[in-house]
């Protein structure tokens, strides 16, 4: 049926549909409407069967998640940001001990200075604790992505966090087509666990694990993803004829296959880069881009058939590996070893700075001139900078960054 | 694609207003967005939303910085936020005031728009009378339905409908409708 409803909305509407059976709950912006959502689809009785549990933290939200899923029930929780980290050593048992718990990322920066808007420093900070990681690119795709990642993470045996931008999807109005019951139940069968709790059949799960097999069990944690790098492409295959749309799957291609620069990104950025890609379609520039979906497994095989062709690769990305550089960008040169394709790191959208047609438009231009360095920070206000950098170098008290540089702006504002 | 940017202050519905034109917009078949300015939001403090309609699909994730109308629910901020940022002068302007132009300080600023792009309705005043508090949304909308066109006032409210119930959307219903006439009138002259 369609709507148009908020993001957070569709989501919370669509688990519901996924029937879960425990949902842990901890409120942080910008995935706050999720969990309330869904609070009040229990207590209306739409959802039924399902436990709510309001915890006392993130870290408490995962770890009854882990007890739960260990008990053989559908698990959930949302988190973001801060929350992630303060639940990062749970973040690893649940996929350490294989459970498939899905956990939506309303994706915001991580302070300090703190910082309540978008980026993906959340994610990418537990992009390699063992769960498979999904990035959606319309609300459309992060319901869809929510309805596959119960199946691939009950399939495969392994937790999935489908990972949404913060205010940019989660708190926007736009048209969803949202499922009908039947529809994901004949997607999405019951839970049946491969490892489970059981009083009746006694077991115990989280053995402490010596020299003599801890890298037999990593290796087994491995060998699952690429297990799901498989399964991934063929869920969605199968999502696209029961729903009629394109949704998940490993990577999303957007007028690659004749494209000499091809531009690279996760998430909602990559409405933005369309339209760009557009535009400059009509100036004569062979462009294309590539969405990638599935984050990890990381598809390495695709993005290199993909990405082999072009001449030049550009990365933009929300986050920053300080004193590296670009994550995705690294992980994309892995894909491309021993070729020769430049690939240009753009650094974009850190804690909510919005990225515009206009500067993605001039920054295509320039690395398509060679214009521009290896690692470029888009937008980056070089005045504010260097205002710091001088204070800095006059006064070894020169006092705290984040509050001197806001003075600056505050200064200028009035100029 | 139509781009509209509300500015008002928290507790004056401003992220609501763009929803509920988003919603009446899908009503009428066609796609479209609607975002806050991703502020924490407090009672009072300035607030921006966006709205975007179009006949296809929607892509674009930026900020709206060259809108085709903005709306303004709190005339105080004329002062302090740069509200008319990108936008040019053949495009929209509604101002939430019982006050007049020349009182609010805009006259000779708004010599240069096309007269009936630009609309003034006393939405806070209706609110009041009608819905017993002080948020201009509703009356807005109704008034951007008169300058504008790029939504039927019936299609706000079925929005409003969606959005509220009971007495609460009928007492807004009022307010559209006697907003969007108001501002009809005043275009035509009648003011």
């Amino acid at each position: 049926m369609l709507k148009q409803i908020e993001g957070s909305q569709a989501v919370a509407e669509t688990i519901g549909l996924c029937r879960p059976e425990v949902i842990c709950a901890y409120p942080i912006t910008p995935q706050t409407h999720i969990v309330e959502g869904l609070g009040a689809l229990v207590r209306k009785g739409t959802i039924t069967n399902c436990e709510y549990i309001n915890v006392e933290s993130e870290f408490a939200a995962l770890s009854v998640a882990i007890g739960a899923s260990a008990g053989g029930a559908r698990s959930y929780t949302a988190t973001a940001s801060q929350g992630l980290l303060f639940m990062a050593e749970a973040v690893y048992n649940a996929s350490g001990l294989g459970l498939p718990i899905v956990m939506t990322i309303g994706n915001r920066a991580i302070g300090a200075p703190i910082n309540i808007w978008n980026d993906h420093s959340d994610s990418m900070s537990m992009r390699d604790s063992g769960w498979i990681q999904l990035y959606a690119e319309t609300n459309q795709e992060a319901m869809d992505l929510h309805i596959q990642a119960f199946r691939i993470a009950e399939e495969v045996g392994c937790p999935v966090m489908v990972c949404m931008d913060g205010f940019i999807l989660t708190h926007a109005y736009e048209r969803v087509d949202l499922p009908r019951q039947e529809q994901v139940d004949a997607f999405l069968p019951p839970y049946e666990p491969m490892q489970v709790l059981d009083p009746s059949d006694p077991v115990s799960i989280g053995a402490m694990v010596g020299p003599e097999a801890f890298a037999e069990v990593r290796y087994l944690a491995h060998y699952k993803q690429m297990r799901a790098l498989e399964r991934i492409p063929e869920i969605s295959a199968e999502f696209r004829d029961r729903f009629g749309r394109d949704s998940g799957g490993l990577v999303h291609t957007y007028k690659t296959e004749d494209a000499d620069t091809i531009v690279v990104a996760l998430g909602s950025v990559n409405g933005t880069i369309k339209d760009v890609v557009d535009e400059m379609r009509l100036d004569g520039k062979t462009i294309g881009s590539l969405s990638i979906c599935s984050f990890r497994p990381f598809p390495l095989e695709r993005l290199r058939e993909v990405l082999s062709p072009a001449k030049q690769i550009i990365v933009i990305e929300k986050n920053l590996a300080v004193g590296m550089g670009g994550i995705l960008s690294a992980n994309i040169r892995m894909a491309l070893r021993g070729l020769v394709q430049p690939v240009t790191t753009c650094i974009a959208g850190l804690g909510g700075r919005p990225i515009t047609k206009k500067s993605l438009h001039e920054m295509f231009e320039k690395t398509m001139a060679d214009e521009i360095e290896d690692t470029h920070f888009l937008d980056l206000d070089w005045e504010i900078i260097r205002r710091e950098l001088d204070r800095e170098k006059a006064d070894r008290r020169s006092g705290p960054i984040a509050e001197n540089i806001l003075k600056d702006i505050g200064k200028r504002l009035e100029e | 694609m139509f781009q509209i940017r509300f500015h008002g202050r928290g507790g004056q519905g401003v992220v609501t207003a763009a929803e509920m034109l988003s919603v009446a917009a899908f009503l009428e078949g066609k796609y479209a967005q609607a975002f806050p300015s991703f502020g924490s939001e407090r009672m009072g403090a300035p607030v921006i939303s966006y709205c975007r309609i179009d006949t296809k699909e929607i892509r674009l994730r930026e900020p709206i910085g060259e809108p085709d109308a903005v709306i303004i629910q709190d005339p105080t901020l004329l002062n302090s936020v740069d509200v008319f940022a990108g936008i040019k002068e053949d495009r929209y302007l509604l101002f939430n005031s019982k006050q007049s132009y020349q009182e609010l300080g805009i006259a000779d600023f708004i010599l240069n728009f096309i007269p009936e792009r630009v609309g003034c309705v006393p939405a806070t005043e209706l609110a009041l009378e009608h819905v017993g508090r002080p948020v201009p949304n509703a009356a807005l909308l109704g008034g951007l339905a008169a300058i504008t066109g790029i939504i039927q006032v019936d299609s706000v409210v079925r929005a409003v409908r969606e959005k509220f119930s009971g007495p609460v959307a009928e007492a807004n219903i009022v307010v559209v409708n006697e907003a969007f006439n108001m501002t009809k009138k005043l275009l035509n002259g009648g003011g």
